[in-house]
């Protein structure tokens, strides 16, 4: 990593939060949409905690909050793919291709710009989540340990989202950077416990690794953590794996001109 | 220069097609249009049949809830798609209404003599045949998939002249935003805003069985709720009047009052200089 990478990284990312805390259009329905998600799932079906066998133990807003803040990080990461795909259109990305000195910054930029929206949706979340009533049994290193797994969803989120937006180029590319994300996070065992699923879709969640994660976020707000290391392995692993997608998408962008 | 001062000094005679024939040009138009951009096809009608096989298995334990009707999950949740791509055709239709304000054609379209009620009712034909071949499709898929119509054939066929109901009534909320924004990027704005409407509702659950009450009472005074139990009643109930008339009642109001609005704003929109 030279001082030119951090550079252009840094000069990237500022102009991805500023653009995004400067335009309301942008900024809002990141932050409505899982607010929206909290108050539909927690209090609309609230009623599915009283299903048999059904034992978490700090609550059914407990329950979803994992799943909302999870789901706001990795959306942080598509948003920004959206932010990318929409330089291109716009010719800004290729102006960028042209200057950068370290063209990988680009891609640092860009994650970067996604972690700090997210920092932000994630805090209203949460905060929304504790006045909702919810209640968290996890101390204070076990939250951290959340958030950790917060900021990798969003870190493989926006790797993903910033190859398909450099292969593609387009703002068309919108639907298909966010389907996988949404279909794999809704793959998950969203609504209750994988052990209470039947059919098709436990089969499928079982092998989902955003259960992993998720069933690992819900341990450690039950302060009961599992499948802690493993969730991180994996999106660790998910994180390098994107990072070369993104390379390569990069590297498309670049032969493209 | 009227009909019969033209006629009389040799110059041809100008016809003013009918009111028919204006709707049917425009709505031919849109219909096309529709069809030649495929992607816009596809979207609404996979992402709701997407979430309708994800929910239907994922919640497939609410059915254990004491009170829950005596349906699979799938049945319950079928009604979902039907309003799901109602806002999806409403916001195709205000899309498409929006960039022929910000093309420009609009206005060239202001310079003949068409009426603004048939490019009204015309733009918003393309709308509907998206909203027929969506609502036959999540008919077929819900059927292929084991949900029985408890209403039986003619239900379905109530069902689907419902839904189409529903979707014209959005398509016209689609078109109002169009006409008084005018911008394709401020329609797809409020894509998320009415996206939260159908989880307001009691999409996911009985009215009786939600338990947070500051939800319940969203639900019970959310027009959508009575939209989705008014289609959900024909697939999980048979014949049932109030959910039918509520369904119809507030379908008919919805396009009452936002092609009414829409038709006002399309006076705004086409003046004739």
């Amino acid at each position: 990593m030279t001082r030119r990478f951090y550079s252009v990284a840094r000069g990237v990312a500022w102009r991805s939060v500023h653009n995004t805390f400067a335009n309301p259009a942008i900024i809002l329905p990141s932050i409505i949409f899982p607010l929206f998600f909290l108050a539909a799932f927690a209090g609309g079906l609230s009623s599915i905690s009283d299903v048999p066998n059904f034992d978490y133990k700090p609550g059914y807003t407990a329950f979803q909050f994992a799943f909302v803040l999870l789901q706001s990080s990795a959306f942080g990461g598509v948003f920004t793919g959206f932010a990318v795909a929409r330089d291109f259109d716009s010719g800004f990305a290729r102006r960028l291709l042209l200057c950068a000195p370290q063209r990988s910054g680009i891609i640092a930029g860009y994650a970067a710009g996604a972690l700090v929206r997210w920092f932000v949706t994630g805090a209203i979340v949460t905060v929304a989540a504790l006045l909702a009533g919810m209640s968290v049994e996890g101390d204070g290193v076990e939250l951290v340990g959340l958030f950790g797994l917060g900021v990798l969803v969003n870190i493989v989120a926006a790797l993903w989202a910033c190859g398909v937006a450099m292969f593609l180029r387009t703002e068309q590319a919108g639907a298909l950077i966010q389907m996988p994300v949404f279909i794999v996070l809704f793959l998950a065992p969203v609504f209750v416990p994988l052990r209470l699923l039947s059919g098709w879709i436990h089969a499928v969640a079982r092998y989902n690794p955003a259960t992993v994660a998720l069933e690992a976020a819900r341990g450690l707000i039950a302060g009961s953590p599992v499948k802690l290391a493993l969730a991180f392995a994996l999106l660790l692993g998910g994180a390098a794996i994107m990072s070369l997608w993104a390379r390569r998408g990069l590297a498309s962008a670049e032969r493209a001109g | 220069m009227s009909v019969s001062a033209a006629a009389s000094n040799g110059v041809p005679a100008l016809v003013q097609p009918s009111l028919v024939d204006q709707v049917g040009a425009v709505a031919r138009r849109s219909v096309t249009r529709t069809f030649r951009q495929r992607g816009l096809l596809v979207f609404p009608l996979v992402f709701p049949l997407l979430l309708f096989a994800i929910n239907g298995s994922a919640l497939g334990a609410a059915r254990k809830i004491n009170g829950f009707p005596d349906v699979s999950y799938r049945d319950f949740a079928l009604a979902i798609p039907f309003i799901q791509g109602a806002l999806f055709v409403a916001v195709s239709a205000g899309t498409d209404l929006a960039r022929d304000i910000e093309s420009g054609f609009f206005n060239r379209l202001a310079l003949t003599p068409l009426r603004g009620s048939a490019l009204l009712a015309g733009q918003l034909g393309g709308a509907v045949v998206v909203a027929c071949v969506q609502s036959l499709v999540y008919l077929a898929v819900g059927i292929a998939s084991g949900v029985g119509i408890a209403s039986g054939f003619g239900g379905a066929l109530v069902l689907l002249a419902l839904s189409i109901l529903i979707a014209f009534g959005f398509a016209g909320l689609g078109a109002l935003l169009a006409l008084r924004f005018g911008s394709g990027e401020a329609v797809q704005g409020f894509f998320p805003l009415l996206f939260v409407t159908i989880f307001l509702s009691s999409s996911n659950l009985p009215r009786n069985l939600i338990k947070a009450d500051w939800f319940r009472e969203v639900a019970t005074y959310n027009p959508v709720s009575y939209l989705i139990e008014g289609v959900r009643s024909l697939i999980i109930t048979g014949w049932d009047g109030e959910a039918l008339a509520l369904g119809f009642g507030f379908a008919l109001l919805l396009c009452v009052i936002t092609l009414s609005l829409a038709g006002a704003s399309m006076k705004n929109r086409l003046v004739r200089t």
